[in-house]
């Protein structure tokens, strides 16, 4: 989406959906999104409060072999 | 326990060692060491690799490393776990993650290994991108082991 951070107004957003929402209209994201909020996996349904950070991103392909 | 996540090269060996010597009180208690070392090689899905670079999501990366440790301690009867994984640039040969797990027997030795390693795989955060002679490209998935 062009940018690794950013920060949002809080107001009227109470899930990670909603959060999704506001940064990506043009629903530039896609493929399979992971959640986390404050650090810990999340769902779209999970619920943002001000100041949670959260974040999105691709699966996984850590370790070696 | 020891976890950290790191972007200086990893000696594995000798990081064992240390850990080793540091956990004199374990001395006559373990009778199991296991351990897996993952090193970066030079080919993948038919492309010469010449450099990785491993991205992680700092502070969760490691908070979820710890959660798979204490997971693994809670599951199996071990004694002690040291998980190193670097971060930043690889070049093929370098070593890219260690698991080592001290215990009194072989089973949960093995076995606290092996889970910290599938655990690690399919859920902590980290990235792989490939540097290949024709440019770069993100991994997609893990290879099944």
């Amino acid at each position: 989406m062009g940018y690794s951070e950013i920060s949002i107004p809080a107001d009227g957003l109470t899930t990670v959906s909603d959060v999704l929402e506001a940064i990506d209209k043009t629903r530039t994201l896609t493929g399979t999104v992971l959640y986390a909020v404050n650090m810990q996996y999340a769902k779209v349904t999970t619920p943002v409060k001000d100041g949670d950070e959260v974040a999105f991103f691709p699966p996984v392909t850590g370790g070696s072999v | 326990m020891k976890i950290e996540v790191s972007f200086s090269a990893l000696d594995p060996w000798a990081e064992i060692k240390a850990y080793q010597e540091s956990r004199m009180d374990l001395n006559g208690k373990f009778g199991a060491t296991a351990c897996f070392v993952g090193t970066m090689r030079d080919f993948n899905e038919g492309d010469g690799v010449s450099k990785m670079i491993l991205e992680h999501y700092p502070g969760m990366t490691e908070g979820q490393l710890e959660k798979l440790a204490v997971t693994a301690v809670e599951r199996f009867p071990v004694l002690d776990l040291l998980l190193i994984h670097r971060v930043g640039e690889l070049l093929p040969n370098d070593p890219i993650v260690l698991v080592a797990v001290w215990s009194a027997h072989r089973g949960a030795a093995f076995d606290a290994c092996r889970m910290v390693m599938e655990e690690l795989k399919s859920n902590a955060p980290f990235w792989k991108k490939e540097v290949l002679a024709s440019g770069s490209r993100w991994v997609e998935k893990n290879t099944a082991g």
